[in-house]
């Protein structure tokens, strides 16, 4: 046997850091190539129009512009952007083409790429390209794109791209004239992640070879590459994408955007290296947006507050093209609006409809974040009129350890029926609660201290992780005897290198230092399936778990033979493999030798917790501060809990931005509003200073070999709920009821001045 | 997000930059700090054929206390006024003004001039200007003007400078010992724009507990900074307590012109504007009650 586990639950130092620290990293603006042109994106200023023309000919005509590519420089069909996950049925007559073909769509939509010798160049020739629109009305928000008055794809016939029933329980159960009932509509406003970095790309055309290389991969490099050696008439082994160290992903970064297409066929175009760099305005147009959904909902419950139903109808806008992950958005919110809790009956219409405006993908905790504002807030004002307790209710009504696993149906179009798996809901609550000291600090619930109200608020949000297919890995043990990782995970900050570094160090007894992961390019596996979903670790480090068993069996056997034992007397320590009697040989001298392993296919497991808020606001202002934060919850086990933690704060603070900071402003004619961080507001360092997110390793789920949850995103899906919540709490001698994010100031204010007409009234 | 093309000159005094300004026909642009303009260029809102970069100009950076004013060189950065004892103690006000300019990367470069020529709404340097009824000294083609604040700050980012006229330096009456003042201005995140903010002082008469002399600004909810005339007049040796606050608030409400954007509509920037006018009225009351102005 190896040793105990001494890496995996430790606070390694991430090895990634050094690089990253010492201005080693290498992102996609410090590619350089001989010969290499830069790319500017010409796009539609229009939200929805016809396209008469498009004239490049100035533009073509600057010194140092070498060509200016637009629809009609492309092959037919122009392809279309395929779905990657969520395939509802009928969303493929949807798809957005690489590049806009006679009709525009959205404010940011790609007519024409620039390639020139130099970026402002490239910009500079964006000045004089001349388009001939004929404008069309723009389907400006869900109730125009419902009402289909204006068709963004007519041919289509609707702008509706999913309009479904989930149901679980017996819907007679809920019509019990003697139940509690309260209806409210809810909103939340568009907002998206806006990673530091933005997107970027160096494609590389190889005429001699006819090989393609592009840098600037993340999230799912092997789906891009098969997709775009698709479009591009390549065979797949002639198309490598390659990862760099990127500046943020949470969801928006990697997936196939126009551009991806765009810049490698422009580069095949002019036979030289071609980079794109996105600006920050461009990014506010061009990369996805997400969140934006109404939902309209009723809760049913005993007049002790047992929940029996919730019912109603969500509608998302899932702006102009159904992008390869924008499904994914309305429906996990209707998976997840029961969240946590025991609700016997769910009966939830889903709707989603295009409008003029970017269109949406996931972004971290996709659907999660919305749906815990939704329930969380319904159930505070359910309490409230019960007259019970808050933190109470819930803990009434969150599901019992002792009934996991518990079913929750099938309730998405596109999967079959899940379960929750592991853990104890109410003892991770409680825990929260005493931490954060809820009963010592609930004497100030709307109690007003220096000029302030101060309020509570409560979120328990519940979340899966790690879909998809399986992960691969090879191990390979190396003739200096280190050992080179390479699997399909994709990189994008989240440590990987390192959490992966520690279950090799502990399978292995080999040093860190003597580990080396690969992850960056297509070419090191036959297939990969990147990174989303919270699902590295448990796809990727469960796939290394079983190459390193593989490795780790394939050095014990080539030590036996050596040592003339069998394989179970052999102990691998510090790099070596012993026997008992003292006779070891190190891992360098059995070299070569491999190790491979997938993991895959396995139902997902359910990381938990509860989040609390605890506001200050300001009635004259309306601003609200966070006074303080704490989030509890369950990661199942946890590999690197220092990692885990930045993981967790990362996502509070971002769900933070989405409860009171930021939205994407479009104005009735769909054009978007926001397009610097002078106008998007994103939390800053000085923003919310008190924070903090404890996770334990309390329940290991039995649905992967290390027993771990996802980590990456479940945090973010409280916030907007418990802030919201604490609000309300705070602002409860008023009867303020937030039902619309994000609560800055002027929202405060017309929630203030709303009540006080009531008040007159 | 890279500038357009542009000629770039580096006069070395101020009637060279003035030529240099006017060859262009309107088409050049002055370059101080650059915070307001060059991100604007990069986001090719704006793309003069030239700039005409101040900063070799020799004396536009001077801090000086003479007998009846403060003068400050259009090029006095916005750090220069936090560390400058002169000042401290010459514009209090100022000085608590600046501290809330951006952030600090910006106001290591930002200058006093630019921001005056530039005239965004929410600026706390133009608000500064007119309540402490600043003269701007400009340079043209026909030499020297001086211009009052309230005369030289027309609308959003307009003012009263002519083509090729350039902000050489600012005058401050001088600040009499004892003043009261008062500063606050509310952004939704620390270093944005301001929604609303409000300056004022007022010389308080101690012996009768009544403050004279209003000065009162508004600023970051309309076109342009507010001076609220009425509300000063109202003031004036009125004894300090509440009820005179609340009627100087509905003054307020009744005078003051907001305007709406995608942050805040015009509503909410105007009862925040009274809200901020109310609360500084009340801090200033309580520093005559209590003698530690």
């Amino acid at each position: 046997m190896t040793k105990a586990n001494t890496y995996v639950g430790s606070s390694m130092p991430r090895v990634e850091d050094q690089r990253l620290l010492t201005g080693k990293g290498e992102f996609i603006d410090d590619v350089q190539l001989p010969g290499m042109l830069n790319a500017a994106v010409f796009r539609s200023s229009m939200a929805h129009a016809i396209v008469r023309r498009i004239d490049t000919s100035e533009a073509r005509a600057l010194p140092g512009v070498v060509a200016v590519l637009s629809a009609a420089d492309l092959p037919r069909p122009i392809p279309r952007i395929p779905i990657r996950i969520a395939p509802i049925e009928g969303a493929e007559r949807f798809l957005q083409p690489v590049i806009a073909e006679g009709c525009v769509r959205y404010v940011g939509e790609p007519l024409a790429i620039v390639l020139a010798e130099s970026q402002e160049l490239a910009e500079d020739a964006l000045d004089r390209i001349e388009v001939d629109f004929e404008p069309l009305d723009p389907v400006s928000g869900i109730g125009d794109a419902r009402r289909n008055a204006t068709l963004l794809h007519p041919e289509a016939g609707t702008n509706l791209v999913a309009d479904y029933q989930v149901t679980r329980g017996d819907p007679a159960m809920a019509d019990d004239a003697a139940l509690y009932r309260r209806t409210e509509s809810f909103r939340i406003q568009r907002h998206t992640a806006v990673p530091m970095e933005t997107r970027g790309l160096v494609a590389q055309w190889d005429a001699g070879q006819g090989r393609l290389t592009v840098r600037g991969a993340a999230k799912v490099p092997f789906f891009i590459r098969n997709h775009l050696a698709r479009m591009l008439g390549l065979a797949q082994e002639m198309v490598e994408l390659i990862e760099l160290d990127v500046g943020g992903g949470f969801g928006v970064r990697g997936e196939f955007y126009p551009e991806d297409f765009l810049v490698p066929f422009a580069s095949r175009a002019v036979g030289r290296p071609v980079k794109w760099i996105e600006d920050r305005r461009e990014h506010f147009m061009a990369t996805a947006h997400s969140r934006e959904m109404e939902c309209s909902l009723e809760i049913a419950c005993t007049s002790e507050g047992r929940i029996i139903a919730l019912r109603g109808e969500i509608a998302a806008d899932l702006g102009a093209y159904v992008s390869p992950t924008g499904p994914i958005v309305p429906s996990r919110a209707a998976q997840f609006l029961a969240g946590p809790y025991h609700v016997p009956v769910l009966d939830l219409h889903v709707v989603a409809a295009l409008s003029s405006r970017t269109p949406v993908g996931s972004y971290r905790g996709p659907g999660r974040f919305e749906a815990a504002f939704f329930r969380e807030r319904l159930m505070d004002m359910a309490a409230r009129d019960l007259g019970i307790a808050p933190d109470e209710f819930r803990r009434m009504n969150l599901i019992a350890a002792s009934d996991l696993p518990y079913s929750i149906g099938q309730l998405v179009p596109y999967e079959g029926p899940a379960s929750y798996d592991t853990g104890d809901y109410r003892a991770v609550f409680d825990r929260c609660l005493e931490d954060f000291g809820w009963a010592e600090r609930r004497k100030l619930d709307g109690r007003e201290v220096a000029g302030r109200l101060h309020g509570l608020g409560l979120a328990c949000v519940i979340d899966s992780s790690g879909a998809g297919p399986g992960e691969h890995a090879c191990l390979y043990l190396q003739q200096d005897g280190n050992v080179r990782v390479h699997v399909g995970s994709s990189a994008l900050g989240q440590g990987i290198e390192t959490t992966f570094t520690q279950i090799v160090a502990d399978e292995l007894g080999l040093h860190p230092e003597r580990i080396r992961i690969c992850h960056g390019s297509t070419s090191l596996l036959d297939e990969g399936h990147g990174s989303f979903h919270s699902r590295s670790l448990i796809m990727g480090g469960n796939a290394i778990v079983v190459a390193a068993r593989a490795l780790r069996d394939a050095i014990r056997n080539a030590a036996a033979a050596r040592f003339g034992c069998t394989g179970d007397e052999i102990r691998l320590q510090d790099g070596r493999a012993c026997k008992a009697e003292g006779q070891s040989t190190a891992f360098a001298d059995l070299a070569p030798l491999e190790g491979r392993g997938s993991f895959g296919g396995a139902e997902k497991p359910f990381g938990y917790g509860t989040h609390v808020a605890h506001v200050a606001v300001d009635v004259g202002t309306g601003h609200v501060e966070i006074v303080d934060y704490l989030a509890v919850e369950d990661a199942g086990r946890i590999v690197n809990p220092a990692i885990v933690r930045g993981q967790k704060i990362g996502a509070i603070v971002q769900g933070l931005g989405g409860a009171l900071l930021e939205h994407l402003v479009y104005d009735d004619e769909a054009q978007l509003r926001t397009a610097s961080l002078a106008d998007y507001m994103l939390p800053t360092a000085a923003d919310f200073p008190q924070l903090d997110a404890v996770t334990l390793a309390l329940a290991p789920t039995p649905r992967n070999p290390l027993g771990v949850k996802g980590a990456g995103e479940d945090a973010i899906a409280g916030p907007g709920a418990a802030v919201a919540n604490a609000v309300a709490a705070a602002l409860s001698r008023y009867g303020v009821e937030p039902k619309e994010l994000p609560l800055d100031p002027p929202r405060i204010w017309a929630l203030l001045a709303a009540a006080a007409a009531r008040a007159c009234r | 997000m890279k500038f357009p093309p542009f000629e770039f000159h580096r006069p070395g005094d101020l009637p060279e930059a003035v030529d240099l300004l006017l060859s262009y026909d309107g088409e050049a642009l002055p370059l101080a700090g650059g915070q307001s303009l060059l991100p604007m260029m990069a986001f090719r809102l704006v793309a003069p054929k030239a700039l005409i970069d101040l900063s070799a100009i020799p004396g536009l950076d001077g801090i000086e206390l003479n007998g009846d004013s403060l003068r400050l060189g259009a090029l006095v950065r916005w750090c220069d006024v936090l560390c400058s004892p002169v000042i401290a103690n010459a514009h209090p006000l100022l000085v608590e003004a600046v501290r809330h300019v951006a952030h600090y990367q910006v106001r290591n470069r930002g200058t006093l001039g630019g921001s005056l020529a530039h005239a965004d709404a929410a600026a706390e340097f133009p608000a500064i200007c007119l309540v402490s009824d600043a003269m701007i000294d400009v340079v043209g083609r026909d030499g020297k003007r001086c211009i009052a604040a309230r005369d030289f700050l027309l609308g959003a980012m307009e003012t009263d400078l002519r083509e090729g006229e350039l902000v050489a330096a600012v005058r401050f009456p001088i600040w009499p010992a004892g003043r009261l003042w008062h500063f606050r201005e509310f952004a939704r995140r620390s270093g944005d724009f301001a929604l609303a903010g409000v300056a004022m002082y007022c010389d308080p008469d101690r012996q009768a507990g009544v403050c004279r002399n209003w000065h009162i600004a508004c600023f970051g909810l309309g076109e342009v900074a507010q001076r609220v005339d009425a509300v000063e007049a109202f003031l004036e040796a009125k004894p300090a307590d509440t009820a005179h606050i609340r009627e100087a608030v509905l003054i307020a409400q009744r005078h003051l012109v907001a305007d709406g954007d995608i942050h805040a509509p015009a509503g909410y920037r105007k009862a925040l504007a009274t809200e901020l006018l109310g609360r500084g009225l009340n801090e200033v009351f309580k520093a005559v009650a209590g003698g530690d102005g």
